[in-house]
């Protein structure tokens, strides 16, 4: 494909992205603006694919569109009808921070512009290139997430974590749904084991090709959520317990290796590189089912209902 | 001819320009997280549009690592306030 | 030649998109338009990925590209029954216009 067909390509795929995006933010009714804002999310996973983001593109549209998509919707069937149309702000206002935010957008420009022309692979770009083959993997984001800056994705998931408890304090979850149609029924059956190998596919591929534990966790999360639209008493879910320990077992695992690494080698999460490759796949294992459990614990919304029969609990 | 990375950064700017404005400009509270979430994105075009080196080298990691945390903390955040506004209107119909 | 008939299915798949589209926005109710979005799409994506199969070398490609369509295929059949059940509950009128053993 020659250069200038690209450009086309690019110019489509922004103006695309263009639309999409003012029709999400200001669309007149709120379920065609999360519609749009769905659909916004798959045609950026496409673009990240096309700046050679192979693992970014499949976490977007896995958890960007697809479990951020699911949870809006939830939330819209959640609302009282009838709030749905809070009034804009007046026309003035929308005016006065649209020129604001205007200049502010061109100063940025100006500022991204003049900084083109010293673009240029950087130092740490080069040192990650020339210690890969230590780390274990050869997939350098995945050699970067779980290895050379390993702290930063233990503290990420510490965050998925602190959501989830702070999803689960705030109140019930949503009330379960009916079980679903024949047709939907059979198509989820069919759904839940592709996404369980698919998700499985992508946490070993990880190491060497674009994947890796985030893409897989949610995948299996979306099985999860699939299996929970098509109503609980046809497809068993793990319960209560069980997705309790596993949304906390990524966080533990992770922590229990890097003091591991601590005592062996004087520094936290300092793998040894003879066990580099074992080690990271041992944190993504762990990861993923912590990752798809949390996912799907914040999607169902709140602490399961046995929590208010619990005798001695406040809210009994 | 104009270099996709450029364009693509100034698309990122745009995008979180706009989320910005409707951030401010909308008054409903779902419609504010997604122009939070649109914001989002608009910030991790510029971070991959800068790590982009064309088809013949490859692109810088780093950046890619730091958007893919970013993404599911976008996520997190976004399930969290969605869980805090139904509480709250939980609390207004009492 | 492969090249030929690549770019023909293409642009034929291309054509049952338009038709597709234009369908969902000029067609009466939603019904209808479910006939459009549903057949005529998926009978463009069916060609497009033949178009595209043909450029594939890879037979792992081409088996996940056919997987591909094939998951689309019944996400959209599935989508459209459900959605088509839903706007029945809406307009009971129309309900009563149909066979007896589709309701």
């Amino acid at each position: 494909m020659t250069p200038g067909a690209l450009l086309y390509l690019d110019l489509l795929m922004m103006g695309l992205m263009l639309v999409l995006a003012v029709g999400a933010l200001y669309a007149r009714s709120l379920r065609h603006a999360v519609i749009l804002f769905i659909v916004f999310g798959l045609v950026v996973a496409l673009v990240w694919a096309r700046l050679r983001a192979p693992d970014i593109a499949l976490a977007e549209a896995a958890i960007g569109s697809g479990l951020a998509g699911a949870l809006l919707l939830a939330a819209l069937r959640d609302r009282r009808r009838g709030a749905e149309s809070a009034p804009r702000s007046p026309a003035w206002q929308v005016v006065a921070v649209g020129a604001v935010v205007a200049g502010l957008v061109l100063l940025l420009a100006w500022a991204f512009l003049d900084l083109q022309g010293e673009r240029a692979n950087g130092p740490l770009a080069d040192t990650v290139r020339a210690n890969l083959d230590v780390s274990g993997v050869s997939n350098p984001v995945t050699a970067v997430l779980l290895n050379f800056r390993a702290y930063d994705t233990l503290l990420e998931l510490t965050v998925l974590l602190a959501a989830l408890l702070g999803v689960m304090s705030l109140g019930p979850q949503r009330p379960p749904m009916d079980a679903a149609e024949p047709m939907a029924a059979g198509l989820i059956g069919w759904l839940i084991p592709l996404l369980i190998v698919a998700g499985s596919y992508l946490l070993w591929v990880g190491a060497h090709a674009p994947g890796g534990a985030f893409q897989a966790g949610a995948l299996l999360a979306a099985a999860a959520v699939l299996a929970d639209l098509g109503g609980r008493r046809e497809f068993r879910l793990p319960g209560q317990t069980w997705l309790r320990l596993l949304a906390v077992a990524g966080c533990a695992v992770f922590t229990l290796v890097g003091l591991a690494a601590l005592i062996g080698s004087g520094v936290l999460l300092q793998l040894p590189p003879d066990w580099a490759g074992s080690l990271i796949l041992l944190i993504e294992l762990f990861a993923t089912a912590s990752i798809a459990s949390a996912l799907f614990l914040v999607y169902l919304g709140g602490h399961p209902p046995s929590w208010n029969s619990r005798e001695g609990h406040p809210d009994a | 001819m104009p270099d996709p990375a450029t364009l693509y950064g100034l698309l990122g700017i745009v995008l979180a320009g706009l989320g910005v404005h409707a951030a401010i400009v909308q008054r409903d509270s779902i419609r504010r997280l997604l122009a939070i979430n649109v914001m989002g994105v608009g910030v991790f075009l510029v971070l991959i549009a800068t790590a982009y080196f064309g088809p013949d080298q490859d692109p810088d990691p780093i950046p890619h690592a730091l958007v893919l945390t970013g993404i599911v903390v976008a996520v997190a955040a976004t399930a969290l306030a969605l869980a805090l506004l139904r509480a709250f209107e939980r609390s207004e119909d009492e | 030649m492969l090249d030929a008939l690549s770019l023909l299915l293409i642009f034929s798949g291309l054509a049952f998109y338009l038709a597709g589209t234009i369908g969902v926005l000029r067609l009466p109710d939603t019904l209808c338009r479910l006939h459009a979005v549903t057949k005529a799409d998926n009978l463009g994506l069916g060609l497009l990925a033949s178009g595209v199969l043909l450029q594939l070398s890879d037979p792992l490609q081409m088996l996940k590209l056919l997987l591909i369509w094939l998951l689309v295929l019944a996400a959209s059949a599935t989508g459209g029954q459900l959605i088509a059940r839903h706007a029945l509950d809406e307009r009971p009128d129309q309900r009563a216009e149909l066979p007896e053993d589709a309701k």
